[in-house]
């Protein structure tokens, strides 16, 4: 029997969509027949309250969390986020439902082992509820009290060989696309950077030293399935530099319909006979590409690696063989000046293990922007209050052209005396001597 | 309920104390076809909604199957994501960047099964546990953040708006009929803690009524000076309130009028709380942006719906605005062109007369430096 009466939540359980109601009161089922008897550390009826809750607000129109209060591990400044119910008499199964963020595995796959395990850990210390997976990346636990907060942490680092994420003025969790595990587009091994970058940063993970939060994401191609574009302060997108390879062999079978175009993406209406002319070669951002004949040529150094042909074209077209990735700085949500997408600052760097050269880049970077940046301040703002070139200053890397979408519009350059012929110490008497008062 | 200890003892927390050691390797729960061929895959497929095939150099393929899932799921269902991948893919299974699951398998054969087993699960109330699709020229899932059910300055739901918009758009995760990926977001404050800002199509939950002051108590709970530091517009400042009892006491003043509405000054101080289900709190909705670089550059979104009210448990009014644009955009848009394409194409002039949607005052930008850059400075335009 259901604790709550919850009329309103019940409407959400129709519809073919899955049910996240039907999905809570499953979990709530489940804990209140307890058929295999766990020692649940938290109320059993903690789902029942949290329905509860949500009904009130689906009733009232308002949400029913406080924030306040800083709760967490001992030694970390983040992965913990304090959550309490402002209507405690009514639902004290929720009184106090802290989230926990766990740090998940790069490219999101997991043995059926170890998720039954991270189960039953939730299961026993906390709500069960989850988030599969937080728009940041990691696995959310939503709902424990206080005291569990240190069991969980002790069992995930002893028994599952696993630690929390980001959380605050920290290095958030970094998230990247499935690369090259399962997508032939990856110019990197998104994955494998993801992973070394952060145990390699654990510290700024862990321990908030920043004026704010930071973002790593790592898109295989510009196609940027992990949004790391648009979503983080320092984006790597994979890139080749050399020649899309072509299969002139399967151009032809694309032209002449034996293959359909876009991996079959387009599937579900008829949209006519593909036209190669009209779908690739017009598309084309660049203008770069025409046929001979029934063969397909690309002028590949006038390319910008949009990725449309070769999406349209899987088989007939691959990313090149000099692969490494472009850097983006300073990515975030309107808040507060307005959004920002990342701005190009190194647009080529060699992306292999050990991935030194990012290191390094990295750590001038992170360096700077503790000692420059406001309270509050994402590196995307400081970049926009101090201006692009400083940043290349810090950064160490050379001026190019790729960095900017046009040059300025307006002549106030701001020249440094020594780039002027003769300086900026004149004495007026020479001037004098050229020009009467 | 007797507490049990995990071996952590609060007395000497350092004891045994294991930390820094980040997330497990990602390499140990690869499936062995996926292992075997990383880094050497040579094209894909989408043999129907929601089922991919990748080809290996070596021959290989390694065949999936996407579901969707509502992100917010309790162990049990994670444990019969894990009974079906135990029965059919090894004991591996994976997740999206946009929270739905893929089951994969080494053999065609394996697919028809799997599939079967998937689509014959159901929950209680009727609706699919595990429905195949989000893959192509289709709309994968939605995007979200905590709303209701978890965070302090949501102004919305973020799990029942999303059920609400993917229910009626149903037949887009299971289709591809669209002219190209349509990817929505929904964010339940105007913090957008998700890729709204650069989504086809995203509703954002949004409060309208400055925070109510708590002189009671605000002293008492609250750091002034951080309260005032929280607010982005300076709208707030210290100040001297008489209570009516007569006690003169610390507190802060609004002034309404820079207000934006963020919920920042809450998080840091519970006594300026800013719910209001009275008329004040609903949505808005955004279209047009896109994160990927395939033809034309990455897209903020743009405002095109001012107010959506909420309306629990269903939110009709916002589903039918996001259907409008979704239909006006799959009968205009070209085959490959992305909804701000196709927007920018056509002019926003018309994507208002085409999508039936009324555009206000509100959504002429007025917010700092950005807002010039949006108004128009050319005779181009449409009548
Ligand atoms: C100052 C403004 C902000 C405040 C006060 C704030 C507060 C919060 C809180 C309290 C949560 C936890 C929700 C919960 O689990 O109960 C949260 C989640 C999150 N926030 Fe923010 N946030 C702010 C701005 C942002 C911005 C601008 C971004 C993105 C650039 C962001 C990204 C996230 C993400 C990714 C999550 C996880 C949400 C999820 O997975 O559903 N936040 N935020
Ligand atoms: C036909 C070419 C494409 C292929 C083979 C492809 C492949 C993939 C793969 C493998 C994923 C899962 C990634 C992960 O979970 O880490 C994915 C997800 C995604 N892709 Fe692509 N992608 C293609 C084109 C694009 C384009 C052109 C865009 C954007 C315009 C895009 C945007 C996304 C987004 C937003 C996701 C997350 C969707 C989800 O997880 O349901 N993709 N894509
Ligand atoms: S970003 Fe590129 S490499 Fe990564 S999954 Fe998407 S299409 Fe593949
Ligand atoms: S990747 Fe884009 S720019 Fe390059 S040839 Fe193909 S369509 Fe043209
Ligand atoms: S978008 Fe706003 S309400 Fe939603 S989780 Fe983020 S801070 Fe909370
Ligand atoms: S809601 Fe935001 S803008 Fe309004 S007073 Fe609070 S902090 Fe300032």
């Amino acid at each position: 029997m259901a604790k709550h009466k919850t009329p309103l939540l019940d409407e959400l359980e129709k519809g073919p969509w899955p049910s996240f109601v039907s999905d809570i009161k499953r979990e709530a089922e489940s804990r209140a027949k307890n058929e295999k008897g766990v020692e649940y550390q938290i109320p059993v009826d903690v789902c029942d309250d949290l329905l509860g809750v949500l009904e009130l607000s689906y009733t009232d129109g308002e949400t029913h969390w406080k924030h306040g209060g800083i709760v967490g591990v001992f030694g970390y400044g983040g992965g913990v986020i304090g959550r309490y119910c402002d209507q405690p008499e009514m639902f004290p199964g929720v009184a106090h439902f802290h989230t926990v963020r766990v740090n998940q595995p790069s490219g999101l796959y997991y043995s059926t082992e170890f998720l039954n395990k991270l189960c039953d850990l939730w299961e026993f210390r906390g709500s069960g509820m989850t988030n599969m997976h937080g728009s940041t990346g990691d696995i959310v636990w939503l709902g424990t009290t206080t005291p569990q907060l240190e069991e969980i942490f002790y069992e995930l680092t002893h028994n599952l060989d696993t630690d929390l994420g980001g959380s605050g003025s920290n290095l958030r969790t970094p998230a990247c696309c499935l690369g090259m595990s399962r997508c032939e587009y990856s110019c990197i091994d998104a994955q494998d950077l993801c992973n070394d970058l952060t145990h390699e940063f654990q510290d700024f993970l862990h321990r908030p030293a920043f004026p704010y939060k930071f973002k790593f994401k790592m898109d295989g191609c510009p196609n940027g399935c992990v949004a790391s574009i648009a979503r983080s302060d320092l984006s790597f997108i994979g890139l080749w530099k050399d020649n899309i390879r072509i299969n002139q062999e399967a151009v032809r079978a694309y032209i002449g319909g034996e293959i359909p175009p876009n991996g079959g993406a387009h599937a579900g209406r008829d949209w006519g006979k593909f036209n190669i002319q009209k779908e690739i070669i017009d598309l084309c951002p660049t203008k770069c590409m025409w046929m001979e004949g029934d063969t397909l040529k690309i002028n590949d150094k006038e390319c910008n690696h949009c990725m449309h042909c070769i999406n349209a074209m899987p088989r007939a077209l691959r990313i090149g063989e000099d692969t490494g990735c472009a850097l983006l700085l300073g990515a975030k949500a309107p808040i507060l000046d307005g959004a920002q997408m990342g701005t190009l600052v190194v647009p080529f760097i060699k992306c292999e293990s050990p991935y030194t050269e990012i290191k390094d880049l990295i750590e001038k970077l992170f360096e700077f922007w503790m000692e420059e940046g406001k309270n509050r301040e994402r590196v995307g703002e400081t970049m926009k209050r101090i201006g692009l070139y400083k940043i290349l200053q810090v950064l160490e890397v050379e001026v190019d052209a790729r960095v900017v979408q046009e040059p300025r519009t307006n002549p106030y350059i701001f020249w440094k005396e020594e780039e002027v012929t003769g300086g900026w110490d004149r004495k007026i008497e020479d001037y004098r001597s050229r020009h009467k008062m | 309920m007797a507490f049990i200890s995990s071996g952590y003892d609060p007395k000497q927390p350092m004891k045994d104390r294991i930390t820094d050691i980040g997330p497990k390797d990602y390499k140990e729960f690869l499936p062995p076809v996926i292992k075997k061929n990383y880094g050497k895959w040579l094209y894909h497929e989408i043999l129907e909604p929601g089922v991919l095939m990748h080809k290996a150099e070596s021959g290989d393929e390694v065949y999936t199957v996407r579901v969707g899932s509502p992100r917010l799921m309790g162990v049990q269902t994670i444990r019969e994501i894990c009974e079906i991948a135990d029965k059919h893919c090894g004991g591996h299974v994976r997740w999206t960047t946009r929270n739905n699951v893929e089951f994969m398998v080494d053999s065609k054969d394996k697919v028809a099964p799997l599939k079967e087993d998937l689509l014959s699960r159901k929950h209680t109330g009727g609706s699919f546990k595990f429905p195949i699709g989000g893959t192509g020229a289709g709309m994968t899932n939605i995007i979200h953040t905590q709303g209701w059910v978890h965070c302090h300055t949501a102004a919305s739901d973020a799990s029942g708006t999303v059920k609400a918009v993917m229910d009626d758009l149903f037949d887009e995760f299971t289709q591809m009929r669209l002219p190209a990926q349509l990817r929505v977001s929904m964010a339940c404050c105007v913090n957008m803690c998700g890729a709204v800002h650069c989504s086809d199509i995203g509703f954002v939950g949004y409060h309208r009524k400055p925070p109510i002051i708590d002189h009671k108590i605000l002293d008492q709970i609250c750091e002034v000076p951080l309260a005032v530091a929280a607010c982005p517009t300076a709208a707030i400042r210290p100040t001297k309130v008489d209570l009516p009892d007569g006690t003169k006491v610390n507190s802060v003043a609004i002034k309404n009028e820079r207000c934006m509405f963020c919920g920042n000054c809450y998080t840091m101080c519970p006594a300026l709380p800013l719910s209001d289900g009275q008329g004040g709190d609903g949505l808005i909705i955004m279209v047009g942006g896109k994160v990927s670089n395939r033809i034309s550059n990455p897209k903020f979104s743009k405002v095109v719906v001012d107010f959506v009210p909420n309306e629990p448990p269903r939110w009709p009014t916002l589903v039918k605005k996001v259907r409008q644009i979704v239909e006006a955009y799959s009968k205009g848009a070209h085959k490959y062109e992305r909804l701000g394409e196709w927007a920018e194409r056509i002019g926003w002039e018309r994507f208002f007369e085409v999508c039936d949607l009324e555009f206000t005052w509100h959504l002429i930008d007025d917010f700092r430096d950005p807002a010039y850059e949006t108004w128009r400075q050319t005779t181009n335009f449409k009548f």
